[in-house]
């Protein structure tokens, strides 16, 4: 995959930014320029507005993959699943940070940022989101990052007079 | 629009076609079908040839020209198209075939499918068959064309209440018929147990739960049912040709246990048919993964949603149940050149209605259904077709 097409989708990729429809609140992720579920759906275009998803979710399907996609054949066996987030939207992504036999429908779980894959030893090196899980009493992931991750890096604090 | 029959069909065995190329099973393919409507090319109107990848198989694009070449037409300078929709692009084809033919521009055309899988390695396959997913979104993510329907498989469950064995017995179902198709990839029986016992793909489906990756091509010639006894002394009639699609990520769809654009396209073929899901005694369904064929049957109107588990584990869609779904193996035992499929079913139903199909043949009947389908059910096609009266 060409640098230039997987860097074009970093905000969504590693700030979940989504996108809200002005005329009927629906949210969609990735963002869209025609809102999906509005009746009339032309008076949609123009009105669809950024929106970034909080990165919590509960799993809806998952699968423990074996015969891995293109680039996750060192992470095998690795489980792969539909989390729905509580704006709306379902997203494909991998469960981590939990033993397969573990994930199970329902599992609450939150998105953190991580290498995907690599193009080989000397190519590009892919990131984004995956999920692991959140319990009610300790709402931060055991390990990594938790997203989403500010839009944009926050200023540097000004050196004290 | 005016009434269009298949007058003729053609197909070559699929499967692991290593001493064959593309071209030459796409002609074969052709000719046989040309010969059995005894059309003279003359009389041709144009190809339409279904193929979802020949650019990333073979590295050779620009295909409907090479293979009308290749079948000594190309001095008679016909229109040849190429259609393409994943899994589905056989069903298109056919359905451009028969706008061409039902509106009255093209008299006789041939509709042509053909895939050929196994000139690149396994992996490479497999990777071009994911692309039939959305690639940015699910398959960066981690997403394989046989994950995504393990996904659906596993929601089917939970719902449900599906059990691995009523898949099981999807693929125990496809072999037995398989075992009577001399054209299948596969000619083996197989067992539940031996069926639950394989190797996981991404669970809960496992190696026989999914179909094969095949070499193959089919094709029909269609013209107008007026005339048509000239060519055959069965023609079969195209009762209704319908195609419709939904979101491309599976994670988009309105309920992932369900492909709504197989329902579309079932409900708009019976209503221009004015016939029902209970008048069809034979049928060819997309079985991609045991998993695909549950959906397919309840989508269809075969089943009760949720009950698809249980009606193929209690033979109601063997040969000779209910519905007779896949006397041809399917795409899981006779093979899964994907743009072939299509255009191979709807061989398969014109032999059972023709009363052709030998140690496979479902008892009579006058409905008959094609239901193709691309991706995880962004693309689905279906076909009804009757013996003419």
């Amino acid at each position: 995959m060409s640098i230039a097409r997987f860097w074009r989708e970093t905000p969504r990729r590693y700030n979940l930014g989504g996108s809200k429809c002005a005329t009927c609140g629906t949210v969609s992720f990735p963002p869209r320029v025609v809102c999906p579920t509005c009746t009339h759906h032309r008076q949609s275009i123009g009105k669809m507005a950024p929106f970034q998803l909080s990165g919590e979710g509960e799993v809806e399907s998952f699968t423990v993959v074996h015969e891995a996609a293109e680039g996750f054949e060192m992470q095998v066996p690795y489980v792969l699943a539909l989390v729905r987030t509580p704006e709306g939207p379902v997203l494909t992504g991998q469960i981590v940070d939990v033993e397969p036999g573990e994930v199970a429908i329902g599992l609450p779980v939150r998105a953190t940022f991580r290498k995907l894959r690599e193009e080989g030893k000397a190519g590009v090196i892919h990131y984004g989101y995956k999920f692991s899980p959140r319990t009610e009493d300790d709402p931060a992931p055991p390990r990594g990052r938790t997203a989403p991750v500010p839009r944009e890096a926050p200023a540097p604090e000004r050196a004290k007079a | 629009m005016r009434d269009v029959a298949v007058l003729g069909v053609g197909q070559t065995k699929f499967g692991e076609l290593w001493d064959r190329s593309f071209r030459e099973i796409g002609i074969e393919a052709g000719l046989q079908a040309l010969v059995d409507a005894k059309l003279a090319s003359e009389n041709l109107g144009g190809l339409f040839l279904g193929n979802m990848a020949s650019g990333g198989l073979l590295e050779q694009e620009h295909i409907a020209p090479l293979i009308l070449d290749y079948a000594g037409l190309a001095g008679r300078h016909l229109p040849a198209v190429r259609i393409e929709g994943g899994g589905a692009s056989g069903g298109l084809a056919l359905h451009q075939g028969f706008l061409a033919v039902a509106s009255g521009l093209y008299d006789y055309v041939v509709v042509g499918g053909a895939e050929k899988l196994t000139d690149v390695p396994d992996s490479t396959a497999s990777q071009i068959v994911s692309s039939t997913a959305d690639h940015e979104w699910e398959v960066v993510f981690g997403a394989t064309l046989p994950s995504l329907w393990a996904l659906v498989a596993r929601r089917h469950m939970h719902l449900y209440g599906t059990t691995r064995e009523q898949l099981a017995h999807v693929a125990v179902q496809a072999h037995e018929m398989g075992s009577k198709n001399p054209n299948a990839h596969f000619r083996n029986r197989v067992t539940v147990e031996q069926v639950l016992g394989a190797a996981p793909v991404a669970e809960p489906l496992g190696v026989f739960d999914c179909a094969p990756l095949s070499d193959g091509a089919a094709a029909v010639v269609l013209g107008p049912l007026e005339g048509a006894r000239r060519h055959t002394d069965t023609p079969i009639q195209i009762r209704a040709s319908e195609v419709a699609c939904d979101t491309m990520a599976l994670h988009h769809r309105r309920d992932v246990t369900a492909n709504d654009a197989t329902v579309a396209a079932a409900r708009a073929a019976f209503s221009r048919a004015r016939r029902s899901p209970k008048d069809v005694g034979v049928a060819e369904v997309h079985d991609g993964y045991s998993i695909s064929a549950l959906l397919a049957v309840e989508d269809l109107g075969f089943s009760e949603k949720g009950r698809a588990g249980p009606d193929f584990a209690s033979g109601q869609f063997a040969l000779g149940g209910r519905v007779s779904v896949n006397p041809s193996g399917g795409l899981k035992a006779q093979g899964r050149p994907f743009g072939a499929v299509g255009v191979a079913q709807v061989v398969e139903l014109v032999r059972q209605l023709r009363g052709d199909a030998k140690e496979r043949q479902a008892p009579a009947t006058d409905l008959a259904l094609a239901h193709d389908l691309g991706g995880t059910g962004a693309t689905a096609v279906v076909h009804l077709l009757a013996r003419a009266g």
